[in-house]
Formats: C-alpha cells, structure tokens, sequence
C-alpha cells in the first residue's frame, strides 16, 4: 500500500504496510529455543543450582550459559587501554567507572547499540518454569496404576458443543456466516448479509468428568548428624525437583514426609528441608513409619504408593536384616521403591551393600557423588517409559 | 497542509541547501517504518538480509531498549545507489528534519570516501539473493546443518583483507620453492649426475612441499574456502557470499568517526539555513545535543568527529604562518574537509587531525581497569592520540593471519596473531577455536602473547589445549 509517493529524480518518499514483516520476531524465536536448548543441556548443573533450591521456586534467576554467545576472537576488555573524555577538569587517577557500572555508562547511545561488545554477560534470565519444563519433559512417575475409578474423578470443561442460544461472548463466527450464507443462498444469493438472529451460533461448554489416578510420594530422609551439609544439599535438592515433579505432573499426588535419625517422625515440607537433627541412624525406624502411614492413610487399593528414601548409607549395621525385611514388606503395598545414596568419596557403605544384592523389579537405587548426579539420579528413578502414560 | 506534504517540503528544501553546499549524492528512497522495521533492519545492518538467531537476539535487545525508552533509532540508512533511508514513523517534522539532512550527508560521504569506492551499491538486491540461497539450502540440507555452518562463519567473519587495492595472489606465480637445491641446466647435466651413482637422480621425485600460504594471509576466509579439504559446495556458496557482505560493511567499521562526524557537522550547518520556528529550534537544539553527547567511558564518535572536522575548518580558514609558509591559503577550510572526507579513513583522519590543542580542549583521557575501578592513566595528547589510532586498526579486531595451512606437513591450519600489546579475550578465544576447527576439519593452532609470553593454542576439534612456546 503505497500512501503517497511523489515521483522526483532525486528523491521518493514512501510508506509501506510493514504488517507482514516478522523477520525479526521469527530470530528472535529461534534465540528462544536456543535458550531452553541450552537450558536442555545443562539441566544436569541448572538443576543443583544452590539460586534454584533456595528460591522458594518463584524467581527469575540469572543462570551462566555459554552456547549462547556469538564468540569471536576479540581483545580482552579488561587488559586494554580506552579513551574517555571528560567536563574539563578531569585529572589523571580519577575513576570514571566502576566494576559493574562500566556497561551502564557505555550504553545508551542509541545508534551504537551493538557496537560494544565487551558488555555481554554470559548469563541469561531464566525462569524456574523453563527449566521445570525442560526437565518434567523428560520424566514420568513410572508404573501408575489406575485404581478405583469411580471415586477418583476430576471436572474439566471443554468447549464442545455448538447451540443456538449462548453468550454473546461465546459467538462462533465461521459457523454463524456459514448459516447465515446457507439461508441466504436459499433465498437466491450466497451473500453473508443479512445475518438473522436465527444465524447465531454459540460455543458451548460441557463437563468432562474423567477418572484419575492417584498417587502418594513417601519421602524419607536420613537427618542423622551422619548427613553433613552436603548430603542434606543433595537430598533436599532432589526432594525439591521431586516435589516439584510430582506436583506439576499429576494433579492429585500427596506427599509425606518423614525425617527420621534413630527414631522417624512425620513433618511438614518445610520442616523436612530446613531443620537438621543429630543422633545416630536406624533406618529401619522410617520403614516402620512409612508402613504405618500405609495403613493408616494411603490404602494400597487406592493409592499409588512411591516410597524414597536418602540416606548417607551409615546404618547401624545391626539394623541392616531388619531393613531389607521392612523394605521387602513395603515393596509388596508399593509400586516402586527408591533408595538414593549420597556418597561423595565411594565410602564403603553397609547399607547400600545389603541393598545391592536386592535384586527386585520396583527396587531402585542410585549413588549420588556430586550435584550433577541429582539429575541423574531424577532420571534414574524416574525413567520414562517408550509408550508414556496418559 | 497534512503531514506527509509538510515532509515533502522540508525535504525538498533540505536537498536544495545540501546541494548548495556542494554535497553530492544518490537520489535518495525515504521510507516511514514502524519501531520494529526499523530495528529489524538495525539488527541485520540491512533489510534484506539472511536469517539467523543472532540477528533476532540483537533484535531483541535492541528493541526491549526501545520499548523501555532507553534508547532509540531515528533513521537508518543504507549505502546504495539509490540510497535507502529508514525514518522512523513517530519522528516529529523538526527531527525528519534534522535526520534527512544528517542523512544526505551519510550518502555524501559514501558516494565520496576513497573506502567506498570498491563497495558494491546494488548490495540490497545482493544480500536478497544471498538470503534466498541460504534459505533455500536449508531445505536442501535442514536448517540446524545451515545454521551450524553459519554459527562458525559468523565467529570469523571479520578476517578478511580490507584493502583497496587487492593484491596479486602469490600462489599463481611460478617461483621456485625456498628450500630446492640449484638444478644445473646446461647439456652436460648428465655427466654430473654419472657422479652420483644414481641415488640423487630420483631427487626431483621428492619434490619439497610448497609453502602454503608463500607470504601470511591476512585473508582467513579465502583461504578457508580455497584450502579446506571438507567444505561442501554449498559451504562454499555461502562463505563466499558472507566475505562478500563482510567487504561491503567492512568501509563502515573503518570510518565511524569520520562518517558521524561528517553527518552531525551537515546536519547543523544546512539546519542553520533554515527557517525553523522558535519550538523546531528548542526541539532541535535539544535533539542535537543527544546525538553530539560526549561520554566519559567512550568515544561518542558523533562528537569527536564533529569537532575534528570543526577544528580542520577553523584552522584552514585561518592559516598560522607556518601553514601559511606551506602555501595553505586563508579561507580554504570548507575545501579542506571535503578533500578529508575523500581521501582519509578514521586512522588517518586521527592521525592526522587530532591535535594536542583539541585533545587538551576536548580534555580526551585514557583510561584503563585498575583493581575495580577504571581510571585515567594519562591524558598526554600522543598517548590518546595514538592508543585512539590503535583501537581502530583492522576495524577494532585483533589482526591475525594464516601461517601455515600445511603445519607439520599434516594438513593442519596455523594462524597467527599480530601482538600488540592488547591481549585477546582467552575464554572468547577457546570458544572461537572449535569453530575454527569445524570450518578447517583438521587441527587447527592460534599463536599469541599472553602476560608477554608466547603461547599456542591448539583445537582438535574435542579440546581446546595449550602451550607455551
């Protein structure tokens, strides 16, 4: 659409309709998706990202992805000499910038924007949701059953039906021209006016009911003074992407957590994360109290049950038999059993070596040695099957 | 009178007093674009040109910046014949109209300035086809191969031979290699070779391998496409297409200053010849001085060049004795910026116009990281002067040149940079490498200076390793 043009020999003036033009936004989508690939690639280190565990899950965090630059082979910034300039009365030794402030003040010229490109800091803002989604992607809580249908339903609305009274909001366009170019046509001309009253068509919802399965996490954490600082980072850290799995995933998953140490008690999920106990380890006491939770709250007749349990491995070792007996008795109500052990310098571990002769299909387990292995260890537990589960 | 004839007018009228002044261009295509065209085009240096995420992350930041009113870009223009000016849709007529005469003399300066002269001005319609080729291997050969490709051409763009004058390509000629021994010519040759009992006839088998390249190359890309052993012919096409568009953009890089210079020194006489109501003068006075705004931790090249060719004027205009004696005649400073604008580049224009009455009256500094904070180290004129020059050499980009594309007679590619005293940027520099590797397909080292000792890198195409030499 050209407004005006005034041919001239030395100059023409005109105004397109730029509408169509989405070159640039089409980039820029394709920056995006570079973004979550780099997300995608570095989910091992993003996921044991000490801003991500201790954010409350809210945040925007600043994360460092390399792939994401343009590199070249440039001079370091840091090393070189600039020239400034400055009011008149500027003296050698004087600060112009600071640490920090030295993109700020170059910035802003607008027609020299990419021209500097010392200011480009290799991190990017990413928010918990895209690494969320980067990660669930690739798991799924394995082997769920459906149990008890009939009580176990959720409502959804879905936009399926068409009437001929509804909200004016509701108005189906394409249907009501295509009556109103049927009618007229009968009349003589397939015209879309006049549209009649009788021409409206309107979107209408109906409930869906549609059963669901349900499922409950027990998670079961060793807070002995055994689990030093670490440890307890590891284990809150897959506690937190577990939760957070869980609860994304499927709508209706509870959760118990149990912190245990000689004795087990259940506590709340803040709790469970921030309070630290000491004492020696009896593993066997959380087993009981999971079974107890069993049998009390979460029939098996109704629920999926996922126990998992972390732990640094130290057990009593009297209290090893007495484990596998537990974990055994809790496999037979459950459908999986996970047992993730942090063990940073390969100890000898009397737990995990009563485990490993465990050779049991629901039976998991996994050595987590430093923060990347949480991921792996995510992975491990929550393998996704080929097929997928709907 | 509406708004698009108000333009017309001022256009008119600006064109007229440009040409008056002696200015000369191409006819001029004014087109109105909405903020997202035109930071588009800003984005991509040119409206036409191929697709690639890294022209959509710069689009993004440039625009964000916009539509936070950080910054904004009033015009863009293009060096063709017709030349092609962006104006943007929400300019008031007194900032079209500073901006068309800002404009004009961009064109001038293109049409004029020795760098330009082997510039291609049908590059709009050449940078389409480009883009239509690249698009079109992408569905040949899918869109992550083009892009892999593109990402590592993209890392090296910048090393090719600037020069005017291109020079004779060396591995053409017939000249003997280094190393080969004096073979006799003459008729009795064979009696010499009854000498030596046979074992030195065959020595012409074993012919000594050339040196490739003879002299270094300063050219990275070429030699890239004329000697890696893996490139494809459509790798070729398009690196043969981006070194094209690198020539066409590489005059820009050289003569910022000069350029901003000019325009801003245009921009301000021809509006001075206009007749501007009291509101346009506040309005342009005010847009003026953002433009010309010097900057503590920066070069504002608007300005600087601005108060060279301001300082260039004044003094030809009025000649000292010595200039005098040198047979400069009074009242020649208009004539001498115009032969300024024709034959100097941004080094020489430094070189030789920054005097040490402006760099004292601009009171110009260096500055440099000293623990956190950045301070002027010193603001003797020559230092500036020099370290000025220096930031500009090859465009502002480290110079490296092709050692040996045969190193260790094993195929491998040894580039070397051109120290001077400016180290590179490692973490840059490791990440560059594989790059490197991906385009050459065999071992590919970088030898520079770090802390003034020599260092090698080296990339295998997994590792990026180094040593001292």
């Amino acid at each position: 659409m050209k407004v005006n043009e005034k041919q001239n020999d030395r100059f023409v003036v005109s105004q397109e309709n730029w509408s169509l033009h989405r070159k640039g936004y089409q980039d820029q989508q394709r920056h995006a998706e570079k973004v979550k690939e780099a997300i995608r690639n570095n989910l091992p280190d993003l996921i044991s990202e000490e801003s991500i565990i201790m954010s409350n899950g809210q945040d925007v965090i600043k994360i460092p992805i390399r792939s994401l630059d343009e590199y070249k082979i440039r001079y370091n910034h840091d090393k070189s000499k600039h020239v400034g300039q400055g009011d008149g009365d500027s003296e050698v030794g004087d600060t112009v910038a600071s640490d920090g402030d030295q993109g700020k003040a170059g910035a802003g010229q607008g027609k020299e924007a990419g021209d500097q490109p010392g200011q480009d800091y290799n991190e990017a803002e990413v928010s918990i949701a895209e690494v969320e989604n980067a990660l669930f992607k690739e798991l799924e809580l394995p082997d769920l059953e459906q149990k008890e249908q009939a009580e176990i339903t959720t409502e959804k609305i879905e936009f399926n039906d068409i009437r001929k009274q509804g909200l004016i909001g509701n108005i189906d366009k394409k249907r009501t021209i295509l009556t109103a170019i049927k009618r007229n046509a009968i009349k003589g001309t397939a015209e879309i006016m006049p549209i009649h009253n009788d021409d409206l068509r309107f979107k209408t919802w109906n409930d869906v009911e549609k059963p669901e399965s349900k499922a409950v996490v027990l998670a079961m954490m060793d807070t002995s003074a055994s689990m030093g600082t670490f440890e307890k980072y590891i284990a809150r850290s897959f506690f937190f992407w577990m939760t957070k799995f869980l609860r994304t995933k499927y709508e209706s998953v509870e959760i118990e957590f149990i912190a245990h140490h000689t004795q087990a008690k259940v506590v709340s999920e803040e709790d469970f994360f921030s309070k630290g106990e000491s004492g020696g380890t009896l593993c066997s006491s959380a087993y009981e109290k999971a079974l107890e939770l069993i049998d009390q709250t979460y029939h098996p007749t109704r629920y999926n049950i996922y126990p998992f349990h972390f732990s640094d491995g130290e057990n009593m070792s009297s209290d090893n038999r007495k484990c596998i007996e537990l974990v055994n008795e809790i496999m037979e109500v459950s459908n999986m059993f996970g047992y993730g052990e942090v063990n940073a310098h390969s100890r000898f571990s009397t737990l995990m070596s009563t485990y490993k002769k465990i050779e049991h299909p629901k039976f998991r387990h996994y050595v987590l040695k430093e923060n990347r292995d949480v991921y792996y260890a995510m992975k491990s537990f929550f393998q996704k099957n080929s097929e997928g589960f709907d | 009178m509406t708004e698009i004839q108000g333009l017309h007018r001022a256009i008119d009228e600006i064109t007229e007093i440009a040409s008056g002044f002696g200015l000369d261009f191409y006819p001029m295509r004014y087109e109105i674009c909405p903020a997202h065209i035109i930071y588009t085009f800003g984005a991509y240096g040119m409206p036409t040109r191929f697709t690639h995420w890294s022209f959509g992350k710069q689009f993004h930041k440039m625009k964000l910046q916009y539509d936070l009113g950080l910054s904004k870009i009033y015009e863009l223009v293009i060096n063709s014949n017709p030349c092609y000016a962006f104006l943007l849709d929400t300019n008031s007529l007194i900032q079209n109209k500073l901006i068309i005469a800002h404009v004009l003399a961009h064109c001038d300066f293109f049409k004029n300035n020795v760098r330009f002269s082997n510039t291609r001005r049908d590059m709009v319609e050449s940078m389409t086809a480009t883009a239509e080729r690249i698009a079109n291997y992408e569905m040949i050969h899918g869109k992550e191969e083009v892009e892999k490709f593109l990402d590592a051409v993209l890392a090296i763009q910048e090393h090719i031979d600037p020069s005017i004058i291109r020079k004779q390509r060396p591995e053409n000629s017939n000249e003997p290699t280094e190393d080969e021994p004096n073979v006799r010519k003459t008729a009795y040759d064979d009696l010499w070779v009854l000498d030596n009992k046979g074992d030195d006839v065959k020595k012409p088998a074993i012919e000594k391998r050339k040196k490739v390249p003879l002299n270094q190359e300063k050219d990275i890309l070429l030699f890239i496409l004329e000697h890696s052993r893996i490139l494809e012919d459509w790798q070729q096409d398009i690196l043969t297409m981006m070194r094209e568009e690198m020539h066409y953009f590489w005059p820009q890089l050289e003569t910022k200053i000069m350029n901003e210079g000019w325009a801003s020194y245009w921009h301000q006489r021809i509006l001075r010849e206009m007749d501007l109501t009291s509101d346009e003068v506040i309005a342009f006075a005010k847009l003026n001085a953002d433009v010309v705004q010097p900057s503590k931790t920066s070069i504002n090249p608007y300005y600087l060049g601005l108060k060279i060719f301001e300082d260039i004027e004044r003094r030809y205009d009025e000649p000292t004795e010595e200039m005098l004696k040198l047979g400069i005649q009074p009242k020649s400073g208009r004539e001498k910026i115009f032969e300024v604008r024709e034959i100097e580049s941004d080094i020489s224009f430094i070189r030789n116009y920054l005097t040490k009455d402006l760099v004292q009256k601009e009171d110009l500094y260096l500055f440099q990281k000293k623990g956190k904070d950045y301070k002027i180290t010193t603001k003797e004129h020559e230092e500036v002067r020099d370290q000025l020059v220096s930031m500009r050499v090859n465009g502002g980009f480290p110079y490296l040149v092709v050692e040996n594309g045969d190193y260790l007679q094993n195929g491998e590619l040894y580039l070397m940079h051109k120290y001077e005293e400016t180290e590179l940027d490692l973490p840059y520099l490791e990440n560059v490498l594989p790059y490197l590797h991906q385009l050459w397909g065999r071992i590919v080292h970088l030898e520079t200076v770090v802390e003034n000792k020599q260092i090698i890198y080296s990339c295998d195409g997994k590792k990026v390793y180094r040593r001292y030499v």
